[in-house]
């Protein structure tokens, strides 16, 4: 039953990443995503992590892709087109890379008998699955990288505050944007001088009648 | 191991049967109430007092001709609707509608799914609800669609933040992740955690009409700003379908605020305790419907009565005044439980 | 006695990796070289688990745990970036993001 599970999530987490990695457009990419890190999730259960399962359902499929959404539907990204590629050059390569895998492959398995990370592992217990044990440990022995990440976040934040700020404007809030009269605006490029030339100031009408003449 | 998956199929039933009919029910008593607040009589002519309105709307859906947009992309057109009940129809999987019974010798917690990580497990399946808003906004090749999932993402993280972090004030007494824990915390305590974690219950509530996109919060679908939002484009059965997954949806967090603050289907608080067999998972189960009942008519009662929220303002309340809450809330609940108060 | 050996995940966590790695260096698309890079790190992710398992030890659990929030920092930023870059050029093709280019 493990295995069915184990076989079943391992080729739907193949089959969506090689669909992140291949699909032209951007949201399908990251829908595949989505899919990847859920068949993830089930895995990280599966090896007895339910709670980095439930938190990468959470924060990663939950919030980060989320994000990642927000900022293509944002920018409209739109769908690669092709790159040209030297199919030839591409073919070498692939065959290359494959008998290189392999090999590796046949080093790492087929030589030690499919037991590259060592003896057997125990059984799972229920001390080792509780989350009494992670959280011992995440706020005991690492309490300090504990407090670290979350600075990391803080610092995180405010750089893509600043980062993703219109330029030139004082804050975004709708408040307090200043009130200008038209040609009254501050010139923020200092090679030039005097008025706006595009923009007309208050003085000025845009026409001149006859009486103004006299 | 036989006798187990029957056990979880049988619940599972029970839970599916009270959750399914929950969007034609509140389908007449949002209308009727709706019309009540506003001084008009509502749907009375199907049936006495409208209540077969729900059957005439299901047949209006199951007849109405399906249109889909030309240049709408389709496979996510089409997938939006239907993957919005999915995690609608999974959560409610991990709320306890009863107090353990003994069937033949063995104890049976009336629990779908027992999950050691359980209201976690709620917070991120609940969170995965938002992709069907994204792709039914993106998918419909339409201005206000793509509007209406643009601000309801945005709005869903913003307040799920606020909400995990009142929920986590909740489960430092209770030492445990599971939703029966916690409400046999409350039974423990005859007390409903809503008065000891009143700034909590607050920030939940306001967080679950943010996360359920009702108003006052209901940009994404708002009928006089963006025609209808992220779901301009769904006509008919699809349209039923994202109906159902957010009555399913507002049902599902009211069962896990019931859970959290209101003693689920305990009512401990009032010295009356159930017995551990099938009369007391009846009554916990009404119990608990109950509850979830008076939640709905709270959703219902606030929609009709309060303006929208504009965008900027959603978001200045869900991260400068919700979130700093919640985090005060939590130190303060820290503080206490430290101090053995609580 | 599991019914899946270790090393099954860790050649899963490499295929995966090397698919993310694929991904990170032939797309152009930026956001798609980040879903790649995302993709690396859960790779990295079911490797720490897997051994963590094997280990008997919840180490690896607690640093998947910070590599989760590191992701999402750096994901955090570089959207941010993304944005910045956009305003500018008007394009996420990264080879058009080329000015430092001799």
């Amino acid at each position: 039953m493990e295995t069915l599970i184990f076989f079943l999530f391992a080729a739907l987490a193949v089959g969506s990443a090689i669909v992140v990695v291949t699909h032209k457009s951007p949201i399908y990419s990251t829908l595949s995503l989505v899919l990847t890190l859920l068949s993830m999730a089930v895995l990280f259960v599966l090896l007895g992590a339910p709670f980095l399962g439930a938190v990468q359902v959470l924060v990663y499929a939950g919030a980060i892709v989320v994000l990642f959404l927000f900022v293509i539907m944002l920018l409209n990204v739109q769908k690669e087109e092709a790159a040209h590629v030297d199919r030839g050059a591409q073919l070498w390569t692939a065959i290359v890379g494959v008998i290189a895998f392999l090999g590796m492959f046949w080093l790492a398995f087929w030589r030690t008998g499919l037991r590259i990370g060592g003896p057997a592992p125990q059984p799972l217990t229920q001390e080792f699955v509780a989350l009494r044990t992670v959280a011992v440990e995440l706020f005991g022995t690492y309490l300090l990288p504990f407090e670290m990440v979350g600075l990391l976040l803080l610092v995180a934040v405010i750089g893509a505050t600043v980062a993703a700020r219109r330029p030139g404007a004082p804050d975004n809030s709708v408040d307090d944007l200043p009130v200008y009269a038209s040609g009254d605006e501050p010139r923020t490029d200092p090679l030039r001088s005097g008025p706006d030339p595009r923009r007309p100031s208050v003085a000025e009408p845009a026409y001149k009648t006859k009486e103004a003449n006299v | 191991m036989n006798q187990e998956l029957v056990a979880t199929l049988l619940k599972y039933a029970v839970m599916f049967g009270v959750f399914i009919n929950v969007a034609p029910i509140m389908n007449w008593v949002e209308r009727r109430a709706c019309a009540f607040i506003q001084d008009r009589p509502g749907p009375n002519r199907v049936g006495p007092l409208g209540l077969f309105q729900p059957l005439a709307d299901a047949l209006k859906f199951m007849f109405k001709e399906d249109v889909t947009p030309s240049m709408a992309d389709k496979p996510l057109y089409l997938m939006a609707p239907a993957l919005a009940l999915l995690p609608a129809f999974t959560t409610f999987v991990l709320i306890p509608f009863g107090p353990d019974i003994q069937v033949n010798g063995r104890t049976v917690p009336l629990v779908v799914a027992n999950a050691d990580t359980g209201v976690l497990l709620f917070l991120a399946i609940a969170s995965l609800g938002v992709y069907s808003l994204v792709m039914a906004g993106y998918a419909s090749n339409n201005k206000f669609s793509l509007l209406g999932s643009i601000r309801a993402s945005a709005q869903l993280i913003s307040y799920e933040l606020a909400m995990t972090i009142s929920v986590l004030a909740v489960l430092i007494p209770v030492n445990s992740f599971r939703p029966a824990d916690i409400v046999a915390y409350q039974q423990a305590h005859h007390v409903w955690n809503f008065i000891p974690q009143f700034l909590g219950f607050l920030v939940f509530l306001i967080a679950a009409f943010a996360e359920t996109n009702r108003l006052p919060f209901d940009l994404p679908e708002a009928e006089s700003e963006l025609v209808a939002g992220f779901h301009t484009e769904y006509g008919a059965m699809r349209f039923a379908l994202f109906f159902q997954a957010e009555y399913t949806n507002m049902a599902a967090l009211a069962a896990l605020g019931a859970t959290l603050y209101f003693g689920g289907w305990s009512m401990d608080m009032f010295g009356i305790h159930y017995p551990h067999n099938w009369i007391g998972a009846v009554l916990g189960l009404a119990t608990l419907i109950a509850k979830i009942a008076i939640a709905m008519a709270v959703y219902v009662w606030v929609r009709w009565t309060f303006p929208r929220f504009r965008y900027d303002q959603l978001m200045k309340l869900g991260w400068k005044v919700l979130l700093p809450l919640s985090i005060l809330n939590l130190i303060l609940v820290a503080a206490l439980t430290v101090a053995g108060v609580y | 006695m599991s019914a899946v050996p270790i090393s099954w995940y860790l050649l899963l966590s490499a295929i995966l990796f090397g698919i993310g790695a694929i991904g990170a260096l032939t797309r152009r698309n930026g956001i798609a070289i980040f879903l790649s890079v995302e993709l690396m790190l859960n790779a990295a992710n079911l490797t720490l688990v897997a051994y963590a398992r094997q280990l008997g030890s919840h180490t690896g659990q607690v640093i998947v745990f910070f590599v989760m929030a590191v992701a999402a920092a750096e994901a955090a930023v570089g959207l941010a970036l993304f944005i910045a870059v956009f305003r500018q050029r008007h394009t996420i093709d990264v080879n058009r993001m080329n000015l430092m280019r001799w």
